[in-house]
This record gives structure tokens, sequence and C-alpha cells, in this order.
């Protein structure tokens, strides 16, 4: 430091300049201590808002899940098909959108969530109604995927030859003309139509939760935590069966499945009297309609990516793609595949978000959209791991800020978190630093 | 004898460039006044200025330097709601508008460069200390600017220059400071921006713009709620705003973008500027600093959205925060790609007819239900130039005045004759 | 621990001053070690070469040197300067220059241009000047175009001066990227694969370009190479890498029979032995 200042005099050449600084560590140490004032601020507000009402921030952070859990499966198109093609699929929101309007029809037009009921009537409500919201999802997981290869096919493709910019500014383009067909009068219209719920929302709290279901996702959470236990600590002593089974996708839905499932519940049965404050929180079937259909869906794509050969040959194309083509995989297609993939979560992320939200209309994909990219970003792009988490963040981040900071800053706040992540941590929590051949 | 040499050096491409700027200025400025021209006209051509002011930025930080972003209308925004509360605040008789927007940003532009000379003793500086210790040079002059020096200077500055209604040099004054102001905020916000999100790649830029912009839009909305700027009046946007923008000062302020971009890419940063859209990692290897050629760019193009935004909002005398929708932030990056990258002829024609062509021919001669079919053909258009022609409507030509400079090559021996010159 | 010491040359080589120092040099990318104790000693105005089969780290090597990575352990001193950590372009401005394996010229600028921004460091006037224009931005723009015509003219270059430099063959643009690098004004040079794509007659020229300029510009020059024929003839000692580590090190015709070497070859690439 003093060095620095007693050097107040120009120094002569290039070199000399170069060679009479000091070390910054000090004043990386210093700005690095600010930040972490303003994040033990930040964390003192949040500190401070459960204190002041546990029940409410806890609501608030449950709010968060549900939103985090919808944000998953859009972040999951946009990292596969970085990790693959290093495309930001700036369109990957709007085959959201398409997916939520064609669930808008099934149900409305089509009726396609009751129809299990139709064909056999005396099936329990219950059953048949659920058959039939899984055919829903499924319709818009079709259509969505479909829409995402047929974009991939026509809009991305003839440019894979071109710098990356030109595809980039290609799915702006694509992003802006579904928007926009879609607001014309004859397609989507550009009005914000109330959505049909498929089922009718019930709203669980203390005293509504069987027993048996709580101990049910309790007991299917001890049970695959045990079996994960047990199943690494026997892989690790070489046993071959349990190293093939310790990522069994079974094990793992238990866990997430279970896990999730057992702490959602346990809070909102709870029903305690503290200081005078009552802890009542509720969940609604929606929540756990979403947790469960993100879960399932994303344990599948684990299963798809992990155990199979298409998972396989995406895994290799996405490290390395000359080096796939010349061991024989057809890259065009495991391509085709991860859009479609992609495209199909992002689908029935439409059909979750109209559920939860009520609302559909043609920009409803912009704003998710970016969200879940940048919890892709936070967790890592190109991480499918970091893509969960960092939607659970995302969901965090939101519903806190609308609730502590304010409503219309939430977004601001969203963003700031993009910023912020891109300045302290680039590579995001399970990413690497890109690296470049010279 | 310094005289002497200024005139060898006009050159013709500079001297018709000159004559044929003053004709334009001449010719406007008498239909203007003659009251040939209507409002809606005119409206159109200061709107085509605007918008070209702030495709130059992008052509520039785009087209030149080659980072891909969709900051700019973030920065049109931030610029033309800066300038419109410091004037807006003069005329009632608030004269802190102005000590704090342009006195203030001066001061933190002091702070900056001895910020920077203070950093530039030290080596392995983190992008966040570099950020941390500029957000405090920033916080610390404005809040010196609010504190101290408005109380101090802003009733003098007031009666100095002829109160709330000054009269026409009064007026240029307060208004010259005004659209320095919000341009100089503009490129002080971009600045700090720029320091940890420059060193990303060209993709995670793009959206960390776009994120930027969508932040500036909640910020407007709230401008009265969160923010303390209760005369912006937030969503429902802000009245009030004398409109000061004659032709004069449009003509003055786009030729001033044109010049000193011009000057700067014929200059050596120019080079440096193009070389790292070159190839970036050969720019590093020839010893160019390369986050510096960046945040140049990058800061500079963002003044000049910031200074088109002043401009705009004295024109049409009232801001929305709608106008400033990410939507609308990629209009500039259509009229750059039609122009053609890397060429501020394209960006200019394309500009102006952009705006001529969509918001008053298309305007007077289609029916209303055209426009919701406006943003369909928009992106078809934009992706068929992009699978047609990528280079643009213009690909690299320039006007002579605007192109590079091609020395004279020097009769010379050779020490090594030139061999081999067919490729192996 | 420096594994082979660099061979002993004339007295009067041994009493130049040491201009790159490299020591224990060891770089993982992830869990893959590309270079393991790599170390090696320049003396001023040496002509040495880096050989080794494909995949050998060679080029890694280089780009620790020159900071495109920042060096897992170990050190490189040049002139004296510890050069792990420094960024990449404060490296080169302290007098270090390279060439690239495929050429990476800027296409899109003239051929002037290419070379007037190895001046850029020292252009000598800032912005207020690059803005305006005045007499001072003229007269150092001059100055500046006239060292780089001269660049240009020693290389045959300067009819095409104007030229784009990506509509150049491929033999001027070697000579332009060549051009480019001395006028960074280095007194250490290196050269990545220079002789890439050429011909045997085509490497004799080289030979005798890379003579030039070593004389002409008072340079010490490291050379990585896997065409024998212009390292056997031109380089004054090697050292051979073969998986990250030095496997062998001496005169020209020792390490070419120096059995490792032999092996490392034919067991890899022998048809790269001319």
């Amino acid at each position: 430091m003093t060095a620095a200042l007693s050097s107040l005099k120009k120094p002569k050449t290039r070199e000399e300049a170069i060679l009479s600084r000091s070390n910054a560590r000090w004043l990386n140490r210093l700005a690095q201590g600010l930040f972490a004032l303003f994040a033990l601020f930040v964390l003192y507000i949040l500190i401070k808002g459960f204190i002041a009402s546990p029940a409410v921030f806890l609501q608030q952070v449950l709010n968060g899940l549900q939103l985090g859990f919808i944000y998953a499966l859009i972040a999951l198109g946009y990292t596969m098909v970085y990790g693959i093609v290093r495309l930001i699929n700036f369109a990957h929101g709007d085959v959201f959108m398409v997916g939520a309007f064609t669930s808008l029809y099934t149900i409305s037009i089509l009726d396609l969530h009751r129809w299990p009921l139709r064909i056999w009537p005396g099936i329990p409500e219950t059953l048949g109604t659920l058959i039939g919201v899984v055919t829903v999802i499924l319709v818009s997981m079709v259509t969505s995927g479909f829409l995402a290869v047929t974009i991939e096919r026509f809009a991305y493709r003839p440019l894979r030859s071109r710098p990356r910019i030109a595809a980039l500014i290609t799915a702006i383009g694509v992003s802006f003309f579904l928007e926009y067909f879609g607001a014309l009068p004859f397609v989507f219209t550009n009005n914000y139509i109330t959505y049909p719920r498929s089922f009718d929302i019930v709203v669980y709290r203390a005293g509504t939760i069987s027993n048996l279901a709580l101990g049910g996702m309790w007991g299917l959470f001890g049970a695959a935590l045990l079996a994960q236990a047990v199943l690494i600590a026997l892989s690790r002593k070489g046993n071959l069966t349990a190293q093939a089974w310790k990522d069994h996708p079974l094990v793992r839905f238990g866990l997430l499945f279970g896990g999730f499932m057992a702490a959602v519940l346990t809070l909102t049965n709870l029903h305690v009297e503290m200081n005078g404050k009552l802890w009542d929180l509720t969940a609604s079937n929606i929540m756990l309609v979403i947790m469960g259909s993100s879960i399932v869906l994303q344990v599948v794509l684990h299963y798809i990516v992990r155990q199979t050969r298409l998972g396989k040959a995406m895994r290799a194309a996405a490290y390395d793609k000359p080096a796939s083509r010349l061991m024989g995989i057809n890259v065009d297609s495991v391509i085709t595949a991860t859009f479609a993939l992609g495209g199909g979560l992002a689908g029935a992320a439409g059909v979750l978000y109209a559920t939860a939200f009520k609302q559909v209309y043609y920009l409803m994909g912009i704003i998710p959209g970016l969200k879940a990219f940048v919890a892709a970003v936070i967790g890592g792009i190109g991480s499918i791991p970091g893509a969960f988490l960092g939607a659970l963040i995302m969901g965090q981040a939101e519903v806190l800020s609308a609730g502590y900071i304010s409503t219309p800053m939430r977004d601001a706040v969203s963003f700031s978190l993009l910023i912020l992540v891109l300045l302290v941590w680039p590579q995001g929590i399970f990413g690497e630093p890109p690296g470049e051949k010279v | 004898m310094a005289i002497l040499k200024v005139f060898k050096r006009i050159r013709k491409p500079n001297l018709y460039f000159t004559l044929v700027a003053l004709a334009i200025y001449i010719i406007v400025q008498v239909l203007l006044s003659a009251g040939l021209l209507n409002d809606f006209w005119r409206g159109i051509l200061f709107w085509g200025a605007a918008i070209t002011m702030v495709s130059l930025g992008l052509n520039l930080i785009y087209g030149f330097n080659g980072q891909f972003s969709l900051g700019q209308y973030g920065f049109y925004a931030i610029g033309a709601y800066a300038a419109a509360d410091i004037t807006y605040r003069w005329v009632n008789s608030d004269a802190s508008g102005v000590v704090v927007g342009f006195l203030g940003s001066l001061l933190v532009l002091l702070f900056f460069m001895g910020i920077g000379a203070f950093l530039k003793r030290f080596y392995g500086l983190l992008p966040l200390t570099k950020f941390m210790a500029y957000l405090v040079a920033t916080f610390a002059g404005y809040f010196i600017a609010v504190k101290f020096l408005a109380p101090a200077l802003g009733p003098t500055l007031m009666q100095l220059l002829g109160g709330p209604y000054p009269g026409a040099v009064g007026r240029q004054i307060v208004f010259l400071m005004a659209l320095l102001g919000g341009a100089t905020i503009a490129g002080i916000t971009s600045y700090l921006f720029g320091i940890p999100v420059l060193e990303l790649g060209s993709d995670y830029f793009g959206i960390a713009t776009l994120g930027f912009t969508i932040i500036v839009k909640v910020l407007l909305d709230n401008t009265d709620t969160l923010l303390p700027f209760p005369e912006m009046k937030g969503a429902r946007g802000m009245v009030g705003i004398p409109a000061w923008t004659t032709w004069t000062w449009v003509f003055i302020t786009l030729m001033a973008v044109i010049v000193i971009m011009r000057n700067l890419l014929h200059s050596s940063y120019g080079r440096a500027i193009v070389s790292v859209r070159e190839d970036e990692r050969a720019a590093t290897l020839v010893g160019i600093d390369v986050a510096s050629a960046k945040i140049m760019a990058f800061v500079l193009g963002s003044v000049f959205a910031g200074l088109a935004g002043g401009i705009r909002a004295h024109d049409v005398a009232f801001l929305h925060p709608n106008t400033f929708n990410f939507i609308q932030s990629f209009n500039p990056l259509i009229i750059v790609v039609f122009g053609g990258l890397g060429s501020m002829t394209g960006t200019i024609f394309t500009g102006f007819l952009w705006i001529f062509v969509l918001e008053g021919l298309l305007r007077l001669i289609l029916p209303p239900g055209f426009e919701t079919w406006r943003f369909v053909v928009y992106p078809l258009m934009l992706l068929l130039m992009m699978l047609l022609r990528p280079e643009g409507l213009f690909g690299s030509y320039e006007v002579p005045f605007l192109r590079r400079l091609l020395p004279p090559i020097p009769a010379r021996k050779s020490s090594l004759e030139g061999q081999s010159e067919e490729v192996a | 621990m420096t594994i082979l010491p660099r061979p002993t040359m004339s007295p009067e080589v041994e009493a130049r001053p040491v201009i790159l120092e490299i020591t224990d040099l060891t770089h993982f990318f992830g869990n893959l070690r590309a270079v393991y104790n790599f170390s090696m000693q320049l003396k001023q105005g040496e002509l040495v070469g880096l050989i080794g089969p494909n995949g050998a780290g060679k080029t890694t090597v280089f780009n620790l040197i020159t900071g495109v990575y920042h060096a897992s352990e170990g050190s490189i001193k040049y002139r004296g300067v510890e050069l792990v950590g420094l960024p990449s372009h404060e490296i080169i401005q302290m007098g270090i220059a390279r060439t690239f394996q495929n050429i990476r010229l800027f296409s899109n600028l003239t051929v002037l241009d290419n070379v007037r921004i190895a001046y850029h460091p020292h252009v000598g006037y800032g912005i207020p000047h690059a803005l305006w224009h005045g007499p001072y931005y003229h007269k150092r723009e001059d100055e500046v175009t006239a060292l780089a015509q001269e660049y240009l003219d020693i290389f045959g270059l300067l009819e095409r001066q104007n030229d784009r430099a990506g509509s150049l063959p491929y033999g001027l643009q070697r000579r332009l990227e060549i051009a480019r690098a001395l006028a960074t004004r280095p007194q250490l040079l290196i050269l990545d694969e220079p002789a890439a794509g050429m011909n045997p007659q085509e490497i004799d020229e080289l030979m005798e370009l890379i003579h030039f300029i070593r004389e002409r510009f008072n340079l010490t020059i490291l050379l990585v190479e896997h065409r024998m024929r212009l390292v056997m003839n031109i380089c004054e000692w090697l050292t051979v890498m073969d998986f990250g580590q030095i496997i062998s090190r001496g005169l020209p015709e020792e390490v070419r029979n120096d059995p490792k070497v032999i092996e490392a070859y034919l067991g890899r690439q022998s048809a790269l032995l001319k």
C-alpha cells in the first residue's frame, strides 16, 4: 500500500507500471467484507420477518416451493439445450405458453380431464380425475415437445454452421413470432383468459391431513434414505449390484417425493400457538400436484439421462460433439431428442402454472421463461441438478422479496439475483467455467 | 502556423459531409419555420433521430465490438427520465435537479477517475472489488451533491440563469445540462453494470442486459412508491416536462454522436474495439486489454442511448414506462441487423427509414388492425434477413466521411522478396 | 527438482542472461494432468525447440507462459519477473509474443491495421484525443503508421497494406501474423507450429525468415514444431515432451537418437519423422 502511494510519480515504461504494483489482496478482502455485510443485512431482514411472524414466513416458503418446482421444469429445458448446442433458447418460454394454452383447449373444449369418468362411470372420482389430469398434462407435453422439435428443425438447424449470434437472434425472432402470432384474434387472442382448473382446489390445513398420508410420506422418505445409505455403503465396499442400484430412479423418487411431501404435509399439519401467534399453514392440493408432477418428471428425466442409451448419447454430445459423431452417435437425433424432452417439460410446466395461477395469456411465457433461465445459470448452466436447485432458489427469492420488500420489486430482485450470481459466482453452483482451446 | 496544418488536414469527404449536413439543417429548419412540415412529421423526424442514436450506440457495442447487448432501452429510459426530471424540477423552481443530476454526475466522474488511478496500482483485483469501489464512489458523489451542493448552489444557479422560466440563452444552458446529466447518469450506470457483466461470454451478457432492461422498467413503474421521485408518477407516466427539444438540438446531438463514434472507430481505440470482435483471444495475445475495450464501447453506446432519451423526452413532453418495455428494446437490434452490423451508414439509413415507414407512412395508409400484425411481420423479416443476407442491407459499406482511412502505400524497397504467394 | 537441465552450450552463450526460467510447472485441467514438472531455462538470443508427439502438452506450456491458463503449480519467470497470475495482455506488454498454430488474424481488418493494433498499448494518446482528432492525434497516428509500414516492408507485405487480411493467401497470412507479433516489440518470441501446412521449399524459406528475424530484432525464440526438417536444422537445442513431461533434452543429434524419443514418436505417429 505504501509502495503504491509513494510511487506517485508516473512510471516510465509499461513494464515499470506493471511491476510496481501491489497485491490487491487486502482490497479484495475489504470488498468481500462489504458484500458480506450486505448479505448479512438481507439475512437480517429475513430473520426479522421470520421472528415477527413465523407462520407467514413459512407460508411464503411453501409458496416459493410451488413456484420453484414449476420453474425447475422450464429451467431443465434451457440447461439441457444449452449444454448440447450452446444456445439460449429464447423461444422456450413460449413453448411453455403453448403448453398452457393447449391444456386450456383440451379442458374447456374436449373435457379431456374427465374422460375416464365418461368411459367408466363406476370409477372413483379421484382416480378418474387423476388419470384425466395426467392425460391433459401428457397431451400438452407432446404438443410442446413437437413444437420445440419443429422450431429446432426449421429455425435453428439451418444456422448451425453460422456464428452463434445468428442462432440467438433467430431464437429471439421465433419467440416474438410465437407471441404475436398467438396474439392474433383467431389464435390465442391478446386477452387474459381465465383458466378452468381441471380439478377443484382443496386447501389443507392442520387437522385435514390424514395421519396415514403423513405417516406414509415419512415412511417413504425414511425407507428411501435407508436404502440410499445402505447402497452407498455397499458400493463403497465394491459391491457391483449396489453401485448399479444406488442411482436408481425409485430410490431417487422416494427421497425427493417422500422428503418434500413429508416436509410440506408436516408443516401444514402444525397447529401450534407460540407467544400468542398461531402457526397455521396451508397447502393446496394444487401445490401437492405441482410438487408431485415435477418430481416425477424430473426423476423420469434423470433416469433417461443416466440410465438409457439416449441419455448417454446426450451426455456425450454435450461434452464433445465432434468426438460423439466419430463414435457413431447421430448428433442430430440427439439434439432433436433434447429439444423434445425440454419442450415436453416446459409444456407440463405450462399446465401446472395455469392451474396454479388460473390465467393464461399470450405473453405469459416471457417472465417465467427468463426467470427459469436465471435459475439455470444460478445452478450452473448445463447441469441438471443445478437447474433444479437454482429453480428452488429463484422461487424462494421471488416469493420472499414479494413478501418482505414489495410485490412489484420481485421481478427486479429476480434479475438482480442473476447479476449478483454472475458477479460473485459466474459458473453457478454445479457448473464449470467454460474452457477454450487455444 | 498550426492553423495551416489544420487546413491541410481537411479532406474532401469531410468537406462534403459538412456541406451536406449544413444543407440538410438549413432545409429542414426552413421547412419547419415556414410551417410546411407539420407536427406529425416533425415528431417522426425527431423520433427517427432518437432511435438512430440509440441504434448507433447498439451498433458500436454489438456491430463493432461484438458484444450482444439488449440493454439499450434501459439506458434510453434512464437518460430520458433523468433529463426530464432535471428540467421538470427547474421549471418548478427547483434547481436541485441540475445540481445533483449534472454537477453531481461530474463529481462522480471525478471520483471515478481518482478510483481508476488508485486501482491501477494493484494487480489481482476481483471484479467484485472494482464494482464495490466504483459503487462507493457513486454513492459518495451523489450524497455530497444532494446533501451539500444542492442547498448551497441551487438558489444561486436558479437566479443566475434566469429563474424557472429562463430566457432563450438560459433555457439552452439548462437544457444542455439536463441532456448531459441524463447521458452521464446513463453512462455511470452502464459502467457499474458493465464491470461484472462484461467478463461473461456473449450469450450471458445478452441475458444480463435484458435483465437490466427489465429491472429498469420495474423501477420506472415504481418511481413514486419505491423510489423517492413522486413527480415521475410511476406507472401513470410523467407529465409536465418542458418541450425544449428543437430541430437545432436534435441536429447537434445527432451530429455529435455520429462524429464522436466515427472518430473513436478510426482511432487506435477503435481498432482495439474491432479486434475484440474479430478474435478476442488473439487480441489479448497482442497486448490489448480486452476488458477495457469492451467497457469503453459499452459505456459510450449507453451514453448515446441516454442522450437520445433526453432528446425524446423533451419532444414528446410525456414519459411512460411502457415505452421502455423490453419488447420495444428489440427495435434497435432489428434496425442494426437490417442496416448492417458494422456499418454506421446502414444504421442511420435504417433507423430513419424504420420510423418514417413503420410509424409514419404505414400508420397513415394501413387500417388500424395492422397494429397486431406488425409484431408478427417484424420477426419474420428479421428471420428472413438472418437466413438470406446476414450482413444486412449495407453490409460494411460506409459513406466516405465515415469510412476508415486507407493510408497511401509508400514506395519502398523490400528486404524480403514476395515469394511463394500461392497457397501451399 | 529440475529434471534434465539445459545442455551446456558455448561459453559465450552461457555468459548471457537468463531470459525465461520455468520451474516445476504443473497444470491440471480438472483431474487431467496436462503438464507435470516442466522446467526450462532459456538464455537470451537462443533459438530453442520444444517437440513431442501430438497431445504431449507443448501448446499447453505456451498457453501457460502467455497467461491463457493460470498455472496450477510452479513458476515462470521472465527476466526475473513472475508471470504466473498476470493477465495475458500484460504478459505480452512485458515483451513476450506468440503466434498460433491455426492463424488468428483479424480477418476483417486491413493488413496494416493488424500490425497497427500491436502498437495500441504504446499509442500515446488518450481518449480525448481519439475523439477530437487534433494535431497530436494525427502526429501519433502518422508515426504509428510509419512504424507499421516498416514492418510490412520487411516482410514484403507493403503492397497489400490496405487489403483485407482475410483475403491474403495462406503463406502471406503466416508472414503477417509473425509481423504482427514482432510489432509488439518482444524480446521472447514463441512460435507455435509455424511450418503447419508448408511444403519443404516453404520450410526452407521459413528457416531463413526465422534466422533473419532473430538477428534483426535481437530475439530469443522458442519454437514448437513437429516437422523434424525445421527443428533439426534450426534449433540450437531441443526439449522433448510426451504426456506432459520432459522425456529428453539436448542437442538435435543427441535427441534424435535417444531411444525414448524414438519410442515416443514411433509408438504414436511415426509418419511425422521427416
